[in-house]
């Protein structure tokens, strides 16, 4: 009997110690660069200060940021919800030809970064730009200027549109084809019927990908880099506050990192609290099955369709097409080669070991973590669990470029000095792409009933085993799912690495950046190239381990 | 306005699989009529053909004298109960029902009588501001009756709706819907598997196998006078003997096993034959006695005492096993192990021919004999 209870205590002791290390690293690498980040921006000499907040606020060349960041990213987000949410109904409702490619090439779409986008819309509508020379040729027409505001929303938008189609499918996905059908019954259909029943039960995604829509938008800071010109937008004010400062001292980045925190928090509350009005659960016994149009409402819907995806796509292709074009120097001549790609291997070489070893450990810290990490908010829900969950949201929603000044600012000194080393590279990573994999992971395992562990547990196996061998290997599925996203953003990163990287650490997102600002086109193109390569293969790896058509996020 | 409801030769096709053909089918205005069979017999898809959920492949679907093989399920003005209730989730309860009456773009005053009408009626008045995930599965199935009413459509239409119940609630809302059924006296259409719910509320059920009904009538002429082996099996309980019917000076005598033979006047004329024929002897139908040696001579097997009833189950010493009801005696109870002799009520026993599809006694009322003979 003694023997039994001491053995029950231990086995809450090693997830209470589980429990704690996680907290003593999230305080570790999270809580205590945000806090040093606070103390960064309010003492200066020693002394409590606001003149940082002041100095920007009191400036409308700083505040100017701010309007803009709000007005492009809620332009882009009305856009993206515009363009995706029709998508996704056509998509879940109609027989669409060719469906699986569609699906890959809009996830294709979301998974570059989004500076890549900017660039290579410049390339096709910029001032030399493909088809703006193409139609001033044909013409004499000068199109409107793709940079500044214009730019930003048509590259965001491009964008960011797939993180809705993926949300919103996977809520129509979750709709009981009855309930249309009790609509139709009710003399509420066609078009009537989408807006008011399949949008009002497509609610709490549209709201949950507005939000991760809005925030994308707001703390991407490659494309107003790139694209904006005179259109300045908050996160490169952050970007260049930090830059422009010399030694450690990072006083204004620091502030400008604490305001960008206090926007997106409120944002954050702000849809909380909206959602909190849409609260309902569902889930489909009948799951909707897809009609075949006929006529010119088919043609229609695969116009739609295959126009919007082919369009966001498109520069992708003319990035893969100019990496395997001729260079003189730094300029694109006639003829092909795959001299792009020998200067990309010469120059960089270690750009692409490194994304993998890199992206690799990260991915795997990610995994673990977030197998332990759901374990403890589904299976112990106690107060110290309950601030691991939320901990482990918080880089969700703070701009990446913040998460990398902090992180700077917090081990750039003694008694822990990081910076330069790959090892911050990884936890800033781990802990800006784990919220994805943690989420599937806890939905998944919110499903999986606790009386399989029981009976396990009943059969003669411990708690550990129980969970490692039975609960695990079910939610393997959730895991992957996540896994994949975290993957992808992680090999996309380019926010947070920026301000980390160094030579040795550089990786093949931050390479396409630096020879993009370099101007060399063709190198970067087939750095993109590359990337593009390694993205469809973990895609087609997932496809193929989960054995699913289908990826739902 | 209730309609009625009449379908000629239908025809369902899902690619090449033919569902159902040639189905033909009247249905009374006001009857509560009820779709019963196993699963797969293509019950729910003719319900749903009815519906306009289901595309038609051929035949003609009329309401009164109105066609509606290509009309909008929409405005077929229809309201439908489904299985999983399909209630929104995101709507209250009053939303719920006040749905159908809000895209009529009736005035703000008829919907809230028509609502409150229908809360009432079907006592869920209380619950109006609940959202559904807060609903029991019985207060589920009375939102999605009040909300199928509330659009006073010509016909009901109701897909398996209790089947999600616990067994207590379903006697207890089968009581229900036929109640509400008959005070508003509308059409009904009803589908289910369960022989004793379709039993409890339909004014008449018709039996599905395999894409064809097998009878139309009224729940009495079902089990009294099954039109076929199918039928009489699927509508309570039987035990099926194998028989014959043998001439002796032009009376019809049945043959059953154990040599046990007696008159049987009511063989149809027709069938008045010397054939093989399986006989269907319901468990009440049997008259046990210990004494009385004209009978099929049995052995109780075992016995099981249920307070009105007491059930045995008897081997023959043909090696068939049977089922008896018997009305509960105040002496004892037929010990196990003793001889019996079966004797069974004439007039109440049905008998097959030998493939048995056809009843051959007298007395059958199938409705879908119409269609045969036209």
């Amino acid at each position: 009997m003694s023997t039994m209870t001491t053995k029950k205590n231990k086995k809450k002791d090693v997830w209470l110690v589980i429990s704690l290390s996680i907290l003593a690293v999230y305080g570790l690498f999270l809580i205590y660069p945000l806090v040093k980040l606070l103390f960064q921006a309010v003492y200066v000499g020693g002394k409590f200060t606001l003149e940082h907040f002041v100095e920007f606020f009191s400036r409308s060349y700083y505040t100017k940021t701010i309007t803009n960041s709000f007005v492009v990213s809620s332009c882009a987000t009305i856009i993206t919800l515009i363009i995706g949410i029709p998508l996704a109904y056509f998509y879940q409702m109609y027989e669409i030809k060719g469906k699986t490619a569609l699906q890959i090439i809009i996830i294709l779409c979301s998974m570059s970064a989004p500076f890549i986008g900017a660039y290579s819309w410049i390339l096709l509508l910029g001032r030399s730009g493909l088809i703006t020379q193409f139609i001033y040729n044909l013409t004499g027409f000068k199109m409107p200027s793709i940079y500044g505001f214009n730019g930003i929303l048509l590259v965001l938008s491009l964008q960011l549109f797939p993180l809705v189609f993926l949300y919103v499918s996977g809520a129509l996905k979750n709709i009981d084809n009855s309930l249309l059908e009790a609509s139709e019954n009710m003399g509420c259909s066609g078009v009537a019927r989408f807006f008011k029943v399949v949008i009002p039960l497509c609610m709490p995604t549209i709201l949950a990908a507005t939000l991760l829509v809005f925030m994308r938008a707001f703390a991407d800071f490659g494309t107003p880099l790139l694209i904006g010109e005179g259109y300045r937008t908050f996160p490169v004010i952050i970007y260049n506050a930090y830059f422009s400062e010399v030694g450690t001292n990072h006083a204004f980045g620091a502030a400008v990192s604490v305001i960008a925190i206090l926007i997106t928090a409120i944002i954050f509350l702000g849809q909380r609290f909206i959602n909190s009005k849409f609260q309902f659960t569902m889930n489909a016994l009948h799951p909707i099955e897809r009609k075949q149009l006929h006529g010119w409402k088919n043609l229609l819907v695969h116009i739609y369709c295959w126009g919007i995806v082919l369009i966001a796509f498109a520069p992708q292709v003319y990035v893969i097409y100019t990496s395997f074009q001729k260079t003189s120097g730094k300029l694109f001549v006639e003829g092909f080669s795959l001299d792009s790609y020998r200067e990309a291997f010469k120059n960089m070489g270690r750009a692409i070991p490194n994304t993998f070893l890199i992206g690799g450990l990260a991915l795997l810290i990610v995994i673990v973590l977030a197998i332990l990490i759901s374990y403890l908010v589904v299976r112990r829900n106690n107060t110290a669990n309950k601030v691991i969950d939320t901990l482990s949201m918080i880089p969700y929603i703070i701009p990446g470029s913040v998460v990398g000044i902090a992180l700077v600012i917090a081990f750039n000194t003694k008694p822990l000095i990081l910076t330069g080393s790959a090892a911050i590279m990884v936890i800033a990573l781990v802990i800006r792409r784990i919220p994805y994999t943690i989420r599937s992971s806890v939905a998944v395992l919110q499903q999986i009933p606790m009386s399989i562990e029981e009976a396990a547990i009943s059969l003669g196996s411990t708690k550990l085993q129980a969970f490692f061998k039975i609960t695990v290997p079910m939610m393997a599925n959730g895991i992957l799912s996540g896994a994949i996203l975290s993957w992808i953003t992680i090999i996309t990163e380019l926010s947070t690495a920026i301000i980390l990287y160094n030579l040795n650490t550089i990786t093949l997102t931050l390479a396409v950046y630096v020879n993009v600002s370099r101007g060399s086109y063709g190198i970067a193109a087939a750095y993109a190239t590359i990337l593009t390569v390694t993205t469809v293969l973990s895609l087609l790896l997932f496809m193929k381990v989960s054995k699913s058509k289908e990826i739902t996020f | 306005m209730s309609v009625k409801i009449k379908i000629v030769d239908a025809v369902k096709r899902y690619g090449n699989n033919t569902i159902i053909s040639d189905l033909s089918l009247d249905i009374k205005e006001g009857e509560f009529f009820t779709l019963l069979g196993p699963s797969g017999c293509g019950k729910t898809t003719l319900l749903r053909m009815i519906a306009g959920f289901n595309s038609i492949e051929g035949g003609d679907f009329y309401f009164n004298d109105r066609r509606i093989n290509d009309m909008d399920p929409a405005k077929r003005n229809i309201g439908m109960v489904f299985q999983n209730y399909a209630i929104f989730p995101n709507m209250t309860v009053e939303n719920n029902v006040a749905f159908g009456l809000k895209n009529r773009k009736l005035s703000k005053d008829i919907i809230k009588q028509q609502t409150d009408k229908f809360l009432k009626l079907m006592q869920i008045e209380e619950y109006r501001d609940r959202m559904p995930d807060r609903l029991s599965g019985g207060q589920q199935q009375r939102v999605a009756l009040a909300r199928a009413l509330a659009i006073t459509p010509d016909v009901l239409l109701m897909d398996e709706p209790l089947s999600n119940l616990d067994a207590k609630l379903r006697v207890e809302m089968r009581t229900v819907i036929k109640h509400i059924q008959n005070s508003v006296g509308i059409t009904t259409v009803y589908v289910t598997h369960d022989q004793e719910e379709a039993m409890a509320v339909s004014d008449r059920i018709a039996v599905m196998k395999d894409g064809f009904i097998q009878h139309v009538g009224t729940p009495k002429d079902l089990y009294q006078r099954p039109a076929n082996l199918f039928v009489s099996t699927f509508i309570g309980r039987t035990n099926l003997l194998n028989g014959e019917v043998v001439m002796k000076d032009d009376k019809a005598v049945l043959v059953l096993p154990g040599k046990y033979e007696f008159v049987l006047d009511s063989i149809k004329e027709d069938e008045k034959k010397n054939q093989k024929v399986i006989t269907s002897i319901r468990p009440e139908e049997f008259v046990v006695s210990e004494t009385d040696t004209n009978g099929i001579p049995a052995k109780i097997e075992d016995s099981i005492f249920l307070g009105l009833n007491t059930h045995y189950f008897v081997r023959l010493e043909t090696g068939e096993e049977v089922e008896i009801i018997q009305e509960s005696k105040i002496d004892s109870i037929i010990p196990k192990g003793s001889s019996v002799y079966l004797g069974v009520k004439t007039e109440k026993i049905n008998v097959f021919n030998e493939d048995g599809s056809r009843n051959i006694v007298t007395g059958v009322k199938n409705d879908l004999d119409i269609y045969r003979k036209g």
